[in-house]
């Protein structure tokens, strides 16, 4: 199964390394990986496969979650078919 | 291939304009529960309840978990009880409501329904039960929803079933009279009922279905709310394609969210109903979307019109959205669950003779509206034969949830709580229906229903 991760926050140092650091850590591969500003707002999209991930969607979601207190960022973690489904006929 | 703006586009509906799937929907048949002793029935249906929809919730949260988009309710409808009772020698149906009861509660759902009758031609025995069971069967039990379907095209519609229920609503209101005549808000009375909808109060599940199904409900006013924000000034054209697109995205979320369901319970996928349902939150109302049309406020002149560009615009979106479409499908416009409505209600833009216009033109009829409890039963009869013969001869479904609350006025509100929120009490007419109410029989089919 393919998940996308958006990350979104005040842009500061070490986000990119807090999140896929996490993701290493439960073996959760990074397939694709965009990160921009966007009104002052860092935003970065990722897209994982979670074929190989140790423990269970609803732990790496806990995992995630933690460490986007930690940053002070949101972090979301979605099956990609909620996006494909509603984008594409 | 995914793009970053369309990923955005998602997350924002969701987080910010109130996009989620209103409720998965368990149609679960009863048939094969029928037992001419009633105990031994109303096990059976606990027992094929318990049975099949064990999984329902944890299924509908772990979806929400890993799709990330919020599955307010789940449900069950049931085959209509007054069939399955109908077998059974008992002489009263309350025991019934209370096992569907005991059996949503074992299996975590928020509503169930199907306490119903189908007597839009007449009664059977165990029709006439189950209509005077209802008052005690609504006051006694939180979770049973229950429906009459008084009329169809084919058939007419059933004056003596409609007299009936204005008498019924009038019951159910004054036994639940604690708690502003909620009783009332889980009670509808519909004409051209549908097999396959998985909104309350009115969901059962048709004899024409199979033993067991997922229908889903989206809901998401609030996207389209915003879509058209974007749209200001613009000819019809564009506000019509703009709700469809929109429509389209929210459907497909829906259709995505019932295969998982259906695939995850091994339960055949049965429709996606396209309704946009409203709740009392700001943000996620259908007024509002009326209003962002360019009404003042709702109710005014003009209302009428945009509604019908709605439902319809909402309707192409979602039909090409879906394998399966079905159940209502249109605009739900209940005024205590919807905050634009209610507040066009409280600033006088919004009254019942406008709302009865709407209802021809968009899906369910005249929702969630209280009236003074002092309506006579034949006033509130002549409501439900004032929508029946709407559907009736437009050959689509309309229906009256109406609360005559109890001690309460003009002036006054019905307070529920929850998604079923409150209702400022609305005038009816002064003039008596009376004479008109108790003549009873059948107002025979319209000439159009004579196709074969």
């Amino acid at each position: 199964m393919k998940a996308v991760i958006t990350v979104i926050g005040k842009d500061k140092t070490g986000i990119i390394f807090g999140v896929t650091s996490v993701l290493a850590e439960n073996d959760v591969n990074i397939m694709d990986i965009n990160q921009t500003i966007m009104q002052e707002f860092f935003t970065m999209i990722m897209l994982v496969d979670l074929k190989g991930m140790k423990g269970g969607f609803e732990e790496l979601k806990k995992k995630l979650e933690k460490k986007a207190e930690e940053l002070k960022v949101t972090i979301r973690i979605q099956h990609e078919d909620i996006f494909n489904c509603m984008h594409e006929v | 291939m995914l793009n970053n703006r369309n990923i955005l586009e998602t997350i924002n509906m969701i987080e910010k304009e109130n996009l989620d799937i209103r409720t998965i929907t368990m149609g679960i048949s009863l048939l094969d529960c029928c037992d001419s002793d009633g105990e031994k029935a109303r096990q059976k249906i606990y027992d094929k309840i318990t049975t099949l929809a064990k999984d329902l919730v944890k299924v509908g949260e772990q979806i929400e978990l890993e799709y990330g988009i919020p599955i307010i309710h789940k449900r069950i409808s049931v085959t209509p009880i007054a069939l399955v009772a109908g077998c059974s020698s008992d002489t009263n149906y309350v025991e019934y409501a209370k096992v569907l009861d005991k059996a949503a509660k074992a299996v975590g759902v928020n509503f169930i329904g199907g306490f119903s009758a189908l007597v839009h031609k007449g009664y059977t025995k165990g029709d006439r039960i189950l209509i005077d069971s209802i008052p005690e069967a609504l006051a006694c039990t939180d979770l049973v929803c229950s429906s009459v379907n008084v009329g169809t095209s084919k058939a007419g519609i059933n004056m003596d079933a409609v007299a009936q229920m204005g008498r019924i609503f009038k019951e159910t209101a004054y036994l639940t009279r604690e708690a502003d005549s909620i009783g009332c808000a889980k009670l509808v009375v519909f004409a051209n009922a549908v097999d396959d909808n998985p909104f309350m109060a009115g969901a059962f599940h048709g004899v024409g279905e199979a033993d067991c199904i997922i229908n889903v409900g989206v809901s998401g006013p609030g996207v389209v709310k915003k879509a058209l924000e974007n749209v200001r000034g613009e000819r019809f054209d564009v506000v019509a394609e703009t709700i469809k697109k929109t429509a389209f995205k929210i459907t497909r979320a829906g259709q995505l969210v019932a295969n998982e369901a259906a695939k995850r319970l091994n339960v055949p996928f049965g429709i996606v109903d396209l309704s946009l349902a409203p709740t009392p939150a700001v943000g996620d109302s259908v007024a509002r979307i009326l209003e962002e049309i360019g009404l003042e406020v709702c109710g005014c002149h003009g209302t009428t019109a945009a509604l019908a560009m709605l439902n319809d615009a909402v309707k192409k979106g979602g039909i090409m959205a879906s394998s399966n479409v079905g159940g209502l499908s249109g605009a739900f416009i209940p005024v205590s669950e919807d905050e634009g409505m209610i507040a066009a209600v409280e600033c006088g833009a919004l009254n019942l003779e406008k709302l009865e216009a709407m209802t021809c033109v968009c899906s369910v009829g005249l929702d969630m509206i209280a009236i003074p409890g002092d309506t006579h039963e034949s006033t509130i009869a002549a409501i439900i034969a004032d929508e029946a013969a709407i559907g009736v001869i437009n050959n689509k479904t309309t229906a009256v949830r109406i609360i005559p609350v109890y001690g309460k006025g003009l002036g006054e509100k019905a307070v529920f709580g929850g998604l079923l929120g409150e209702a400022p009490i609305m005038a009816v007419s002064k003039f008596s229906s009376l004479d008109f109410a108790s003549r009873g029989g059948r107002i025979p089919a319209p000439v159009h229903s004579f196709k074969n």
